[in-house]
């Protein structure tokens, strides 16, 4: 084992993963930051400003207050699980994206059934909320964290059957497989993404994605008009700092999955261009398309109300469920007579 | 390499076993359950079979203890208290037994034929799908039924008035 | 390589760990988990003799094994609740007003 540790191609591992982890955790600081500007802007107020030159230095800002918080762990709290719950949440967030291309050679472990094991890796943040909401032993956190692990739950399902149509056109569950699978244009200038196939699937799945990651319209769980703050009312300083970072943790997973599926992932116009620049290509156009995803979450939370408890339920499982499988049934229709 | 990786995984899943049977509040268990079933997918994918070991945790880890873990919540038990005189002599008895039981089996399968007999498997969705639904469609069929049947069932026996 | 009898004691050993909890425990969601932890073992022991046979035909029983356990698990704490209702006590030694 010593001698695979001192090899070339585990060093080359090591240098792409801390590329694609601080690239992410970079990413989601500044994600924090945009979604302020945005949601201030649809508000007609300048937001964040003030730190740093457009408020570039607004994250920096926000880590060190996390970082200097007084840590509070309420009375009656069980102690373990309440330590436990961000770090459950967190370690599912980060961990799908070592299976996630970011370019042709930059991703950390190509498996051939990653999409399946994101979709394993985020029912497991389930837990996080679920233990947090229980270990804070009051009754706020134990309402938000019934009713976002159950909303989560509902919507994992039309979210995975919403996925199959995909699977069918395509024949494989990799990642990697799935992006080269949409290579190329029809007619000469349409891209040969999947999302011109399958636009119902898409509709589907980014509806059962704004769902699953608790965001506006579907947080009731979270509220503030409500549940004070749901299930990490407790939580202050780093603890909180960390369910934060996971719920935007989960958003970018969400919707690069979307741009993996649906959009072409890597696939771009225009790939051509000096040995240095092919390299940087792939992953701008990959980022350029989870940055179009993050914008769209973040209009919609700026705009449209949120939904009501049961009426969210009653949209997953009597709308996008039947919806996600009658696309099933469509697709597999067409696959075999054409 | 490959034992390194075996030693460690079955060393999580006897320890978070064990660590179901000690434990007094059963949230405690079920969250070792967890791990569990999470050393179970690493041995799975040790053996070739990864999408199984997907499976298991989608379905097992992330559906079916999510519920026992909703239903351990709700219901707000408190911690066991220890077992009465019975309990204990039959804790003092059994483990024993238990062991001696292990090793019978275990001096039994010690001498199975370890030798691949045929080429190597791969577990990916494609074997699976070609076979399951070719040869095993009617067991397929059947066990949509069953799910069917449990989820009348629990709707039924969990109402408050029948 | 892995020799096929590190992964059957293996599950010989998951099998007895929760037999033993089936046996001595007396929480009723306990022994639900210890019937887990045995299907668990079956599991790995179906999955291990595949992998040494080629054939595929084991982790196909592997599915049926999970949905099995997936449908009694929901039943099972369907009457876990119903039996908390009337009776405050999760204790299986309380419920024996059938004993003679």
């Amino acid at each position: 084992m010593i001698e695979y540790l001192s090899s070339r191609e585990f060093l080359i591992l090591f240098v792409k993963m801390i590329a694609i982890f601080g690239g992410v955790m970079g990413a989601l600081a500044y994600t924090t930051l945009v979604e302020r500007r945005i949601m201030a802007f649809v508000q007609m107020r300048p937001g964040p400003n003030r730190v740093g030159p457009y408020g570039l230095l607004q994250p920096i800002a926000d880590g060190l207050k996390f970082l200097f918080k007084e840590q509070t762990v309420p009375g009656s709290a069980n102690v373990l699980l309440y330590y436990a719950a961000p770090i459950l949440s967190m370690i599912p967030a980060l961990l799908s994206f070592a299976v996630i291309p970011f370019g042709p050679e930059l991703l950390i472990a190509d498996v051939n059934v990653s999409l399946l094991l994101v979709f394993a890796i985020t029912s497991l943040g389930v837990y996080g909320i679920v233990l947090g909401g229980w270990a804070s032993n009051s009754k706020y956190p134990l309402m938000g964290a019934m009713r976002s692990s159950a909303q989560m739950l509902s919507y994992e399902l039309s979210l995975t059957l919403s996925v199959v149509g995909v699977l069918i056109i395509s024949n494989t569950l990799s990642l990697s497989e799935l992006v080269r699978s949409q290579q190329g244009t029809w007619l000469g200038f349409l891209p040969k993404w999947n999302i011109f196939l399958q636009p119902v699937a898409f509709l589907v799945y980014l509806l059962s994605g704004i769902a699953e990651t608790n965001r506006l319209p579907f947080d009731l769980a979270e509220s503030e008009q409500e549940l004070v703050a749901g299930w990490h009312t407790e939580y202050s300083g780093m603890k909180f700092a960390m369910f934060f970072l996971a719920e935007y943790a989960n958003m970018v997973t969400v919707s690069a999955l979307a741009t993996i599926m649906f959009l072409g992932g890597w696939n771009g116009p225009f790939m051509g261009g000096p040995w240095w620049l092919q390299m940087v290509l792939p992953t701008f156009w990959f980022v350029l398309k989870i940055a179009g995803f993050l914008f769209v979450y973040m209009l919609v939370r700026a705009t449209i109300p949120r939904i009501r408890y049961d009426q969210l339920m009653y949209f997953g499982w009597k709308v996008l469920l039947p919806l996600a499988l009658a696309n099933i049934l469509v697709t597999s229709f067409f696959v075999a007579v054409l | 390499m490959i034992e390194l990786l075996f030693f460690l995984f079955s060393a999580v899943a006897l320890g978070s076993a064990i660590n179901v049977l000690v434990q007094k509040h059963v949230l405690y268990s079920s969250l070792s359950l967890i791990l569990l079933l999470t050393a179970m997918s690493g041995l799975f994918v040790l053996m070739q079979a990864e999408f199984l070991a997907v499976i298991n945790v989608i379905v097992y880890a992330g559906a079916i203890m999510v519920l026992f873990v909703f239903v351990i919540m709700l219901l707000n038990l408190p911690p066991d208290e220890g077992g009465d005189d019975r309990l204990r002599w039959l804790k003092l008895i059994g483990i024993p037994m238990g062991l001696f039981l292990l090793f019978m089996v275990g001096r039994t399968v010690w001498n199975v034929e370890g030798t691949p007999t045929a080429p190597e498997l791969s577990g990916t969705a494609q074997a699976i799908g070609a076979s399951l639904f070719t040869d095993y469609l009617l067991p397929f069929e059947l066990t949509s039924l069953l799910i069917l049947i449990a989820l009348m069932g629990a709707v039924v026996f969990a109402k408050k008035d029948l | 390589m892995i020799p096929l009898n590190w992964y059957l004691i293996l599950g010989a050993a998951l099998f007895l760990l929760g037999m033993l909890g089936f046996f001595l425990k007396r929480n009723i969601i306990a022994l639900l988990l210890s019937v887990e932890i045995m299907l668990n073992a079956v599991n790995l022991t179906f999955v291990a003799f595949s992998s040494r046979n080629g054939q595929i035909s084991g982790q196909i029983f592997v599915f049926f094994v999970l949905v099995v356990a997936a449908a009694e698990a929901a039943v099972g704490l369907a009457l876990v609740i119903a039996m908390f209702r009337n009776r405050e006590t999760l204790n299986v030694d309380r419920s024996n007003l059938l004993k003679w």
